[in-house]
């Protein structure tokens, strides 16, 4: 019995080991489109080496409940994977990190009620069980109200009251000081019930003040914080593969977040205690009325099949009106017509991290037309129409020009230094962050007012009769 | 071997792998960054090793099962519906000609 148990337990080890160099190919492999599905190839094949060793571990013996919770998760997961429309991946991956989340929360708190009564004072499995508790949960709840953001089923603008940070401050010292009491004495698990509640309350109150263009930072940092958790699992099991799974995991969101805040010329803490756009003041020269020009569709497809250099700027407008299918009609008759189109992609365009882009090939636009923020900016001089559909805020000028203004500095793609700029828009409304946009009023600019899809459909129209 | 010496192997593990995924993601396409996090988010879903363990051993109690039982449908959910959805979006990715 021994005999097998050990050699259970280097077969475990093992394929552990070999799962953890999956995962790491997995990673490595989607550096680039081309070896991407392979990365996924690779995952797959980890985790059912991980599965398959962890079922052979001797200290698991119940295999029923095992089994039917695996059936039940493949049914719920498969139907979700294939019928959920591309639109709606933020709010799978909110939803997904809830998931990923709780269930780290659930294994921390059965673990805690089985290893606490045996540790010392500040033991570091309970140092990492409270640390994998903390974070599972308070992610878990996190996700649901990104998820509900996101959805709209909760408004998208920043939640916002008096005291605010007061309470939040509060609600996590008083996490962390029921935890602290729990790790000075194992033993005395009282605290438990008010942790796990405050916890989950922080999650919430954590992500209630941000905004619905602050999502892709959140949700990379939610990402984060659902690696790290399953790191301080590992450190409290003793298992170094959730530990490595962890920590690659846990680096992923941070830098992702990261590149999510540069892009916005914004800190994490000031993403993080948020409220942004709330009350941003009017830029300069607000109040008075400005002129600006607007399009027919009739009038902007002439421009458009005219000029060689088309640049097409993607927002969440878009996404919001699915018009990634129109705009890629749109694409491809200006290509017919002999224009050379290209898609300018700012890095927190949407929703989450890469989003325009999953839309836009979704909707067969060929990924090489699919332009980084500095590598099309030195173009847009030299280019005929810049066409803005849906975004707003990555193309103001005043991130550029007004230091006044709540999003100076930003980088943005600079729409404003094409030959002529063409903005579809439904109204005069300022974006998300509340504020004015300069761009609107430039000599070379034009609005095309309507809904995305429609103005696009409309475009496509014109262009078709135009060839006629 | 000492418990001390335990935890400081653990934690080189996770420090070594935390550099490691730094210099991995610094090299992803920003062009997929929705199928990374993806793809992150269903590798994640390695804690049902854990799930697994606290279901199915012998002397689980019947809070531990349940809670257990949940957290293994909620892994089994992520990896599955990850992986695939991953799969679904990086097949769209094409070049022009492809």
């Amino acid at each position: 019995m021994t005999v097998l148990q050990s050699s259970n337990a280097v077969l475990v080890q093992a394929a552990y080991l070999v799962a953890s160099g999956l995962f790491v190919l997995a990673l490595m492999w989607m550096s680039s489109p081309k070896t991407a599905r392979r990365g996924v190839r690779a995952g797959e094949l980890g985790m059912l080496i991980a599965v398959c060793g962890t079922l052979l571990h001797s200290g698991v013996v119940q295999y029923d409940l095992i089994f039917v919770a695996i059936l039940l998760g493949t049914l719920i997961g498969v139907p979700m994977a294939f019928l959920m429309p591309m639109t709606a991946i933020p709010q799978r991956t909110a939803i997904s990190h809830a998931f990923g989340a709780m269930a780290v929360g659930l294994i921390g708190a059965v673990e805690y009620g089985k290893l606490a009564p045996t540790q010392g004072a500040g033991s570091f499995t309970v140092w990492a069980l409270m640390f994998e508790i903390l974070l599972g949960l308070l992610t878990c709840t996190a996700s649901v109200v990104a998820f509900a953001k996101l959805q709209e089923i909760m408004p998208t603008r920043p939640i916002m009251f008096k005291g605010q940070q007061v309470l939040n401050l509060a609600v996590f010292l008083g996490a962390l000081a029921c935890a602290g009491v729990m790790i000075a004495s194992p033993a005395n698990t009282t605290p438990f019930p008010f942790f796990v509640a405050l916890a989950l309350v922080f999650g919430v109150l954590l992500v209630l003040p941000i905004g619905g263009a602050d999502m892709p930072t959140v949700i990379a940092l939610l990402n984060s914080y659902a690696g790290l958790a399953a790191s301080a699992m590992g450190f409290a099991l003793g298992n170094k593969l959730l530990i490595v799974v962890g920590a690659l995991d846990g680096t992923s969101g941070f830098i992702l977040a990261m590149v999510m805040c540069k892009a916005m010329n914004r800190s994490f803490t000031n993403v993080l205690f948020g409220g942004f756009g709330q009350a941003a003041p009017a830029g300069s020269g607000g109040g008075e009325e400005r002129a600006h020009r607007s399009y027919t569709a009739e009038e902007a497809a002439p421009m458009l099949e005219m000029a060689s250099s088309v640049v097409i700027v993607p927002g969440y407008g878009m996404a919001v009106s699915q018009a990634q299918h129109r705009v890629a009609e749109l694409y491809e008759h200006l290509e017919e017509c002999g224009v050379e189109v290209k898609f300018a992609i700012h890095p927190v365009a949407g929703r989450m991290p890469g989003h325009m882009n999953v839309l836009l090939a979704e909707a067969d636009v060929p990924y090489d037309k699919l332009v980084e923020l500095e590598d099309i900016n030195p173009e847009l001089p030299q280019t005929d129409v810049v066409l803005v559909i849906g975004a707003n805020d990555t193309v103001n000028p005043a991130a550029r020009d007004d230091p006044s203004s709540a999003i100076a500095g930003m980088p943005i793609i600079e729409a404003d230094r094409a030959k002529q700029v063409m903005i579809v828009k439904r109204s005069m409304n300022a974006g998300f962050a509340g504020i004015d946009n300069p761009i609107y009023y430039k000599d070379n600019a034009g609005m095309l007012f309507g809904d995305a899809k429609k103005v696009a459909e409309h475009l496509v129209k014109e262009l078709q009769e135009l060839a006629a | 071997m000492s418990n001390a010496q335990d935890a400081t192997n653990l934690l080189f593990v996770f420090m070594l792998a935390a550099f490691l995924g730094f210099q991995l993601i610094k090299r992803v396409s920003p062009l997929l960054h929705s199928p990374l996090m993806s793809l992150t988010n269903a590798i994640a879903a390695v804690v049902i090793v854990g799930a697994i363990m606290v279901t199915g051993e012998h002397d689980a109690t019947p809070v531990a099962r349940t809670l257990g039982f949940v957290a293994v449908v909620a892994a089994t959910i992520n990896a599955v519906s990850g992986f695939l959805i991953t799969d679904r979006m990086l097949k769209m990715f094409r070049r022009k000609g492809d």
